[in-house]
């Protein structure tokens, strides 16, 4: 029996080296390593890829977060001295989490807004909790050292929709007003390269290097900017969320940076997940 | 204080499947920050697992193992409602215990 | 001066488009102006959009056939060819710039040299075979076009200036925006072209 013990350890161990291996690689050489020359070989080294996630999803970091999140609603904080899960409404009633993940971005009448989860929740934390808006505006993503507290909120929301249908209200008018604003956004080309959005996911089937570009104007294919977000990214050993996704993605258009919690993020969002409404969202994910 | 652990311990068949994630930075002492500087090394050196208070697996960890680690082990012999308790100890002296029932 | 007729020209076109997707894409546009902040080398001057850019966006990519020929000769008469005329360069150095995706994000050093990014979106030496799809495969390249002095001159053209041949094209204008300079286009040049770069083999 302490023979079978100390197997699964060190199996465990391997994985854990493994992820660990995964921070000093990079990914580029990665793939070509793993890469043959036939299009059928390149997929087969996605699937080892697809296979090595599934493994890690079982015991998903973000789970973690989940934890903490779910303790940072719960108890009285801030200035107000208020708990979120007493004063804190994601669209469904005052405290409800499960569900509110996938039918968010909606319009919230008290801030005259259309919201994602975490602008809202932000939100929340300023208006009811008191929390200074500067302050969690400073650092709002995380690094190997930090978490913004709102990360592990949203990770925590977003587990609470896990196995749920996407359902955002998109025939509300003003979902439907911002929608249009996201849909204009993603096809918006400027900056020194010309790129929108849909430069690189507009068309279905594309490639960056090894990497696959879903088409996001499209109802199958925007589920992909969707799934697996929050996502806890091996490299690193971190957790982010579609706030920072997007603000990256920015980065990698050769934007300058959209501030955090913008209208314009929110936009996106927005036609991004509505785009994917009807699929099931299968919780908060794993990167590589 | 370190963060808690999230455990899951589940009978499958005869056999005990215990799930271990455990909230910890896992630095090398290899790794240079942006400034250049040596992060030092802070990693958990031990571990172990009991079972209603026996020990069942105790263990020396390292630095190969990732940041916010998951441990698998399968256990022969549990029972559901049996407590599981995990202890870690890391090379700074911060430890951490946590406990979860089998079910 | 081109460019200056060419703004006047969609200028008009905007006035005279009313469609209902051009209120959306105008507040769009207000939108964006309002929401970011310049970081490291990106400055919200990457969000005016320049002649080009705009006529791309205000017919979603397709504009009018009279339109197009003139973006696309307004474009070409931005390419600036060497004094010397020399064309070709090393396909061995073509090669590490065709490698490289640095360059102009907020998180890059700024200055030159920058990545050409080119198999982000190519097949173009076998290789490598971490590629993408974005672009057409460039694989034989020069053997199926021929290294004629006419091809070298629109390998040249079409890497400083992409839109000269296809205005709304995805490909960023390397020469034009100062990503690549003279020296480094015409190792690119001869990576196509030559008939000893792997490209060819």
């Amino acid at each position: 029996m302490k023979q079978s013990i100390a197997v699964a350890a060190t199996l465990a161990m391997v994985i854990g080296g493994f992820c660990s291996q995964a921070v000093a690689k990079d990914t580029r050489s990665a793939a070509a390593v793993a890469a043959a020359p036939t299009p059928a070989a390149k997929d087969a080294a996605t699937a080892e890829f697809d296979k090595f996630r599934e493994v890690m999803e079982d015991s998903n970091p973000a789970e973690l977060f989940e934890a903490k999140g779910e303790d940072l609603w719960q108890t009285r904080r801030g200035p107000k001295s208020a708990a979120l899960a007493d004063s804190c409404d994601l669209g469904l009633g005052i405290g409800v989490v499960k569900g509110a993940y996938v039918q968010m971005p909606r319009y919230f009448a008290d801030a005259g807004k259309v919201m994602d989860a975490e602008r809202r929740i932000v939100w929340c934390m300023i208006e009811k909790q008191g929390f200074s808006a500067e302050e969690l505006f400073r650092t709002p993503f995380a690094n190997e050292n930090f978490t913004p507290e709102p990360t592990s909120l949203v990770t925590y929301v977003a587990g609470a929709s896990r196995n749920l249908k996407i359902a955002v209200p998109i025939d509300e008018p003003h979902v439907q007003d911002v929608y249009r604003l996201g849909r204009e956004v993603f096809s918006f080309r400027a900056g020194p390269y010309d790129f929108a959005c849909a430069t690189c996911h507009g068309e279905d089937g594309k490639r960056i290097r090894m990497q696959q570009l879903p088409n996001l104007a499209k109802k199958e294919e925007a589920i992909r900017a969707y799934q697996g977000w929050p996502g806890y990214r091996m490299t690193g050993g971190f957790m982010l969320t579609q706030q920072w996704r997007m603000n990256d993605c920015f980065r990698q258009q050769r934007f300058p940076e959209p501030r955090y919690l913008s209208d314009t993020v929110t936009s996106l969002l927005t036609y991004l997940t509505a785009n994917a409404n009807g699929n099931v969202y299968k919780g908060p994910g794993i990167k590589r | 204080m370190a963060d808690p652990m999230k455990i899951r311990a589940q009978m499958k068949g005869d056999i005990c499947d215990i799930k271990i994630l455990m909230s910890h930075p896992m630095e090398t002492g290899q790794r240079k920050d942006s400034d250049g500087k040596v992060v030092p090394a802070h990693f958990i050196q031990s571990l172990s697992v009991d079972l209603n208070g026996k020990t069942v697996i105790s263990g020396q960890t390292g630095t190969s193992i990732s940041r916010n680690p998951v441990f698998g082990f399968k256990v022969k012999g549990a029972k559901a409602g049996d407590k599981v308790t995990v202890n870690w100890l890391d090379n700074k002296g911060d430890k951490r215990t946590d406990e979860a029932t089998v079910s | 001066m081109p460019n200056r007729f060419l703004f006047l020209l969609t200028a008009l076109l905007v006035i005279a488009g009313v469609a209902r997707a051009d209120d959306y894409r105008l507040r769009a546009l207000m939108m964006i102006q309002n929401d970011f902040q310049a970081k490291g080398q990106a400055g919200l001057d990457r969000l005016e959009t320049d002649s080009l850019q705009h006529v791309c966006n205000k017919y979603s990519d397709k504009p009018p056939e009279a339109l197009l020929r003139l973006v696309e000769a307004d474009q070409l008469a931005t390419v600036k060819y060497p004094a010397d005329g020399r064309l070709m360069g090393d396909w061995r150095e073509g090669e590490k710039i065709a490698q490289s995706g640095r360059g102009f994000t907020w998180t890059d050093k700024p200055g030159l040299p920058v990545g050409g990014n080119c198999y982000n979106c190519h097949e173009i030496s076998p290789k490598e075979l971490s590629f993408g799809t974005l672009g057409p495969s460039l694989r034989n390249f020069g053997r199926n076009r021929g290294n004629t002095p006419e091809m070298r001159q629109y390998v040249f053209s079409k890497i400083f200036n992409a839109k000269s041949f296809n205005a709304c094209s995805a490909m960023p204008r390397f020469g034009y925006i100062g990503a690549l300079n003279e020296e480094q286009i015409r190792h690119l040049v001869a990576l196509l072209l030559d008939p000893d770069s792997p490209v060819n083999q």
